[in-house]
């Protein structure tokens, strides 16, 4: 493979996973792996046991300032200015006229740092291939309205990593080494603890509909932690993931992916994000587009089930009584359910659940049903 | 067969050729190197039966997990025989991609597509610089 890996950013963790097997690719400016072995295996051992995954290429941003929060309300679609420290909330960050710039987490911070003694009201997660264009939106954007928000970000992206480790085992096997009760703190709340004796902000969260955690901690001991996790997650059957299972086990949950369900041309409500849109008794940028859009009839993101075994791609076509209504946004073989399986957006008129549609997988027609989203979901 | 005495494509298929009662025939299947690249596959199907194809044809298509790859014949000629069993059975791919993993024969037409193949060595050669 010619290397044009010169130009690609490393995670603190690219030397461990270069020599441990990882296959590594480009992923949005990243040299990311992509897999270590079988994708299958790497999805089943985090559905049955515990993935660990780099994300360090996510972007980290700290948002400072004593109108932290009403900057944050004011370009993030959910309500975040009545939030509590050590929650999180999935939100979307939209231009003017609704579409949509990212999909974010908005962390409340929580706990206090000896290494940091002044932490950010609060972090946001973005997706690495958005990271400098959000930055960006958030300087523009700081002058919307007229009012200048004493808001401030800081980019901590390649200062810290941050490691996941998902599925039915994780939360007990993280918890030994955590500073405080991991099993105590509730789905989707963080806070500033010690992994390890070194200094992280760890949280109940991820993107693979499995229960589990990520943390956040400094670029140096991101080896140290990463190891340890590896180490007893390998007892009980986990492994390290790549991107290929993170993508299967993100598309099993249901959950968008930017750049494929989610683009500048694609509205929250068409994305059936509409749990994350609080649209009552506020304004943020893009409110009013969405507002008007919930009285059009856009296309919106379904769940698709195909028989056999080749699935529907990226691009395929979607027919419904012989007429275009649609394109597969993203599709793969399901290791959990041994199937194919896809989201795609299709006219409201083929969205029903239940609908029978036809895929067009490079010229071959195949059918394919609307089911409900999620695919997969958790005993709880 | 031995793979180090098959001919190979830059695009990692393996080609065997016997002189079969005084027509060429190539055999042609994917090298293990491919299928270790590809992993998890879940879905293949077989060339037609019949069917003329030229150096670079694609002639069926082999998917994984992660996405789909195309066979391309390094050959001029007619398919003669598919190894019909193989799509319901793809760990024979990985089990023995040189052997019971065959895939295609072809009956040559010409000797178009034969200088372009390599021999293990330089295939060996050029895998290494692939995976680097």
């Amino acid at each position: 493979m010619p290397s044009a890996a010169a130009n690609l950013a490393h995670t603190p963790l690219h030397d461990w996973h270069a020599t441990h097997g990882g296959r590594l690719v480009d992923f949005a400016g990243w040299e990311m792996p992509v897999q270590y072995g079988s994708i299958v295996d790497e999805h089943n051992a985090t559905r049955n046991a515990a993935g660990l995954f780099d994300i360090s290429h996510m972007g980290r941003l700290g948002i400072h300032g004593p109108d932290a929060a009403k900057f944050l309300d004011a370009i993030v679609t959910r309500r975040i200015d009545n939030m509590k420290p050590g929650q999180i909330r999935y939100g979307l960050v939209c231009n003017s006229e609704g579409g949509i710039l990212d999909d974010v987490l908005v962390y409340r911070w929580e706990g206090q740092l000896q290494s940091m003694p002044d932490p950010p009201e609060f972090h946001l997660v973005v997706n690495a291939s958005n990271r400098q264009k959000i930055i960006a939106w958030m300087t523009d954007s700081n002058t919307y309205g007229q009012i200048e928000f004493a808001a401030r970000v800081d980019d901590l992206t390649t200062s810290t990593a941050m490691i996941a480790l998902q599925g039915p085992r994780a939360i007990e096997l993280v918890d030994p080494f955590c500073d405080g009760e991991l099993t105590s703190l509730r789905y989707y709340r963080g806070r500033a603890t010690q992994v390890l004796g070194h200094d992280c902000y760890l949280s109940r969260t991820g993107y693979t509909g499995e229960d589990g955690c990520e943390i956040i901690c400094p670029e140096e001991n991101a080896v140290e932690i990463w190891e340890t996790l590896l180490d007893v997650a390998e007892e009980v059957g986990g492994c390290a993931v790549g991107l290929a299972a993170r993508d299967t086990l993100r598309l099993e949950a249901g959950m968008p992916l930017y750049g494929h369900e989610l683009s500048e041309n694609i509205t929250p409500l068409q994305a059936g994000l509409a749990f994350a849109v609080n649209l009552a008794d506020r304004d943020f940028i893009g409110h009013d587009a969405l507002v008007v859009s919930q009285s059009e009839s856009r296309p919106v993101r379904v769940g698709l089930q195909l028989d056999g075994r080749r699935a529907a791609r990226e691009g395929c076509s979607l027919l419904y009584e012989d007429k275009p209504v649609g394109t597969v946004t993203s599709g793969s073989y399901s290791p959990t359910f041994e199937r194919p399986l896809a989201m795609g957006y299709v006219k409201p008129v083929a969205s029903a659940i239940g609908t029978p549609l036809v895929v067009d997988i490079r010229g071959t027609q195949l059918p394919a049903t609307v089911v409900p989203l999620p695919f997969y979901e958790r005993g709880k | 067969m031995n793979p180090e005495t098959l001919l190979y494509a830059k695009t990692h298929e393996w080609i065997h050729i016997a002189d079969d009662g005084g027509a060429k025939v190539a055999t042609i299947g994917i090298s293990a190197f491919a299928v270790e690249a590809l992993t998890d596959l879940v879905f293949m199907e077989l060339p037609e039966v019949g069917r003329d194809v030229k150096p670079g044809d694609s002639i069926c298509e082999i998917e994984s997990v992660k996405a789909v790859s195309d066979l391309y014949s390094p050959v001029e000629g007619k398919v003669l025989e598919v190894n019909k069993p193989l799509p319901d059975s793809l760990e024979t791919l990985s089990d023995d991609p040189f052997g019971k993993g065959w895939i295609a024969k072809i009956q040559l037409t010409s000797d178009a597509g034969l200088s372009d193949l390599m021999d293990h060595a330089a295939y060996q050669a050029a895998c290494k610089e692939e995976a680097d």
